[in-house]
């Protein structure tokens, strides 16, 4: 009994790992510009597929170099690529309407509609079949005090801390990062100080989009059958994740994230598990009676 | 200016509403068969395997100069409608298809979810329809329009159970099975039914389930490795299987995996990256080793797109075939309703029909009469024959 929860305890990590990152993406872009960015769940599903067309590229063209500098190689271009798109996105869609001085309720359902477009442009271009991300990292089964674990997932679990710990340190120490919190805190004054807001913007995007494709070659990693679709519930329940643990406050986002992972993973434990969402929700919506903000969440003022 | 914008964009939606509508239009001696298929959605292969089969008949009938009806040929024209794995729009697709483009009858949905709101559709609306690949009871239940070309599940489920004692020889046995979908749930609670009546109650020793969107299904399984259970059965889409299986024996689960006909996917084995070799699952056909029409349609489906057609490639040419053979029975008069009537007749009085999964007779409720096989994932990732299972 005892090691069957100490594995769920590890298996609750893990998938909150994957909620908490894309969570940190949410809360990013939510923190400097009060926009919900519905397509970041898609932007998460792209990096997964640059991911597998790069690391499949890199493994068909069987260089001499071991699977990790394969690995290496593919998040770092992966990360550029889906920085890129997400800066696309925002110029293409979102500055725009910002420029119009759009309500941000138009420009939430824009992100919506960004979000179906990557999907179903996903769908036109390479077809419906379901793709097997390549193993890039062999796995090893660890065995511990009679629980197994792989090597993939304790790197999962690592990387969701080390991505908070960049963001965390981002925000609050580089010049960027004030200028990130100034725009979140008041967005007209800021340009008068010289500050180039559409630039704190534009790199907003780009990390906010970096993070998800980190999130997006573990998770090919990890369950590797890829489709179009497979961003989508993740994405708005990592979003539900962020809000619980009160949006906008990046310590929020990353405990959110893990909190919702727990309560899926340990209703399915303790219950059937054909009542694991609508368990989990109402727990979420319990929560959230009790504490409109979240947990982190402050009523207004500065977020971030 | 702006209004004339408007205007422009307006006249160019409306023009473009009006050619989809003439394009469909009627020529002489064309025979409109309607696929509703799944070509998007979580299991395109599926919709794939449907398209592929019935554009091999079409092409072969079509080359030699049409159907003969009654002594006049008929040109094949069919139509696909994509409903990408969804009941609603599988719904929309039977109406599109019985209303629009007036088809003499539908094949498919292939899967159950779908199968049976579409079919509902077309019993209503007085249009025969034939799934291939649907195993739940319900979509041929009271519908006299609707037939299916596959064994059902209150066979399937029984028939496993009884190839699992005699070939495992297991006691204790645990089930995954995804919730949302109607020929998962409803096989999971057969096996366990009839599990329970051969071994006693408690002989299931772990009743899962999950979600369609889930990819995570590590708890469940650390749940099932810990009930001590000898087997796993698992009735769920190869889309699945290629997450579960490896996520098993990554937790430790080293006994057998036995599924059920979703399982016989092209797409099974390089998705699961070989995890489910040694895995067995009951199928409606085996592909390896086959003979006569069997091998002439798998031979013409691997020279025209490259790979072993799936069960529910050969279902579909099979239930293509009846419709036609119904077709060349009835005759045609032109008068739509009429003729869909007269075809559902044809259907419903076939004997001993040889098809290239087996022969079959329908029952009064539209179900075949006929044997299921049991095939075993081998080394080379081919479905491997292992027993023929009989009503």
């Amino acid at each position: 009994m005892f090691t069957t929860l100490l594995q769920n305890v590890f298996n609750g990590l893990q998938w909150g790992s994957f909620y908490s990152m894309i969570a940190l993406g949410y809360c990013l872009v939510y923190g400097v510009l009060r926009l919900i960015n519905f397509a970041h769940g898609d932007i998460f599903m792209m990096a997964a597929y640059f991911a597998f067309f790069i690391g499949t590229a890199l493994l068909g063209l069987a260089l001499p170099i071991p699977g990790i500098v394969v690995f290496i190689i593919t998040l770092v271009v992966t990360m550029g690529l889906t920085a890129g798109l997400g800066i696309l996105i925002e110029r293409i869609a979102y500055r725009p309407l910002r420029k119009k001085g759009a309500n941000r309720l138009y420009v939430v359902i824009t992100a919506l509609m960004v979000g179906f477009i990557l999907e179903n442009g996903n769908l036109a271009v390479l077809g419906a079949s379901a793709l097997r991300f390549p193993d890039m990292i062999n796995k090893n089964i660890i065995e511990f005090a009679g629980i197994r674990l792989t090597n993939l997932r304790l790197l999962v679990i690592a990387s969701s801390f080390v991505v908070f710990g960049f963001l965390q340190f981002f925000v609050t120490k580089t010049q960027i990062g004030m200028a990130m919190r100034a725009i979140s805190y008041d967005k007209f004054a800021i340009p008068l100080m010289g500050i180039p807001v559409n630039r704190i913007i534009v790199a907003t995007f780009a990390i906010g989009s970096a993070l998800a494709a980190v999130a997006g070659i573990l998770f090919g990693l990890s369950y590797p059958v890829l489709n179009p679709y497979m961003g989508m519930i993740i994405g708005w329940k990592a979003f539900i994740a962020a809000v619980v643990g009160g949006i906008g406050d990046i310590k929020g986002a990353f405990i959110g994230g893990f909190l919702l992972g727990f309560i899926e993973i340990f209703v399915i434990t303790f219950f059937p598990s054909s009542y694991k969402d609508l368990i989990s929700f109402m727990i979420l919506l319990v929560i959230l009676t009790l504490k409109p903000t979240g947990f982190f969440g402050i009523a207004k003022s500065t977020k971030i | 200016m702006k209004m004339r914008k408007k205007l422009f964009l307006l006249v160019l939606v409306m023009g473009l509403a009006l050619t989809g509508l003439f394009a469909s239009g009627d020529s002489e001696n064309t025979i409109k068969i309607g696929f509703n298929i799944p070509m998007t959605g979580d299991s395109p292969k599926v919709g794939e395997g449907s398209k592929f089969a019935a554009e091999l008949v079409k092409n072969r009938i079509n080359e030699a100069g049409g159907l003969d009806v009654k002594g006049v040929k008929y040109m094949l024209d069919f139509i696909y409608e994509d409903n990408g794995f969804k009941p609603d729009t599988a719904v929309t697709a039977a109406y599109k298809l019985i209303e629009q483009d007036n088809v003499l009858a539908i094949i498919g949905p292939d899967g159950s979810s779908q199968a049976i709101p579409a079919g509902g559709v077309a019993d209503e609306n007085g249009t025969p329809l034939i799934s291939p690949w649907s195993t739940n009871p319900n979509t041929t239940l009271d519908r006299p329009y609707v037939f299916r070309a596959c064994f059902l599940d209150p066979f399937q489920a029984p028939v496993a159970v009884k190839f699992a004692e005699e070939q495992f020889n297991k006691e204790k046995v645990a089930v995954l099975y995804n919730l949302e979908s109607d020929y998962s749930k409803t096989l999971a609670e057969l096996f366990k039914g009839a599990w329970e009546d051969a071994n006693g109650s408690g002989s299931v020793v772990a009743f899962e389930s999950f979600g369609q969107k889930d990819q995570d299904f590590s708890v469940q399984l650390t749940k099932i490795i810990a009930s001590g259970a000898e087997m796993l059965y698992l009735p769920v889409y190869y889309n699945f299987v290629a997450l579960i299986v490896p996520q098993a024996l990554e937790l430790g689960w080293d006994q057998v995996v036995f599924g059920a006909d979703a399982w016989g996917s092209a797409d099974l084995v390089k998705l699961s990256n070989g995890a489910v070799i040694g895995d067995y699952f009951t199928t409606h056909y085996a592909a390896a080793g086959a003979k006569g029409e069997t091998k002439e349609f798998i031979d013409a489906y691997e020279a025209a797109y490259g790979y072993t057609p799936d069960d529910v490639g050969a279902l579909t040419y099979d239930a293509l075939n009846i419709v036609l053979t119904a077709i060349q029975a009835a005759g045609l008069t032109g008068d739509l309703e009429a003729d869909r009537t007269a075809i559902k007749d044809e259907i419903a009085g076939l004997k001993d029909y040889k098809g290239i999964t087996g022969t079959m007779t329908f029952t009064p409720d539209g179900d075949p009469i006929k044997d299921a096989v049991v095939v075993q994932v081998n080394a080379a990732g081919e479905f491997e024959f292992v027993k023929t299972l009989s009503p």
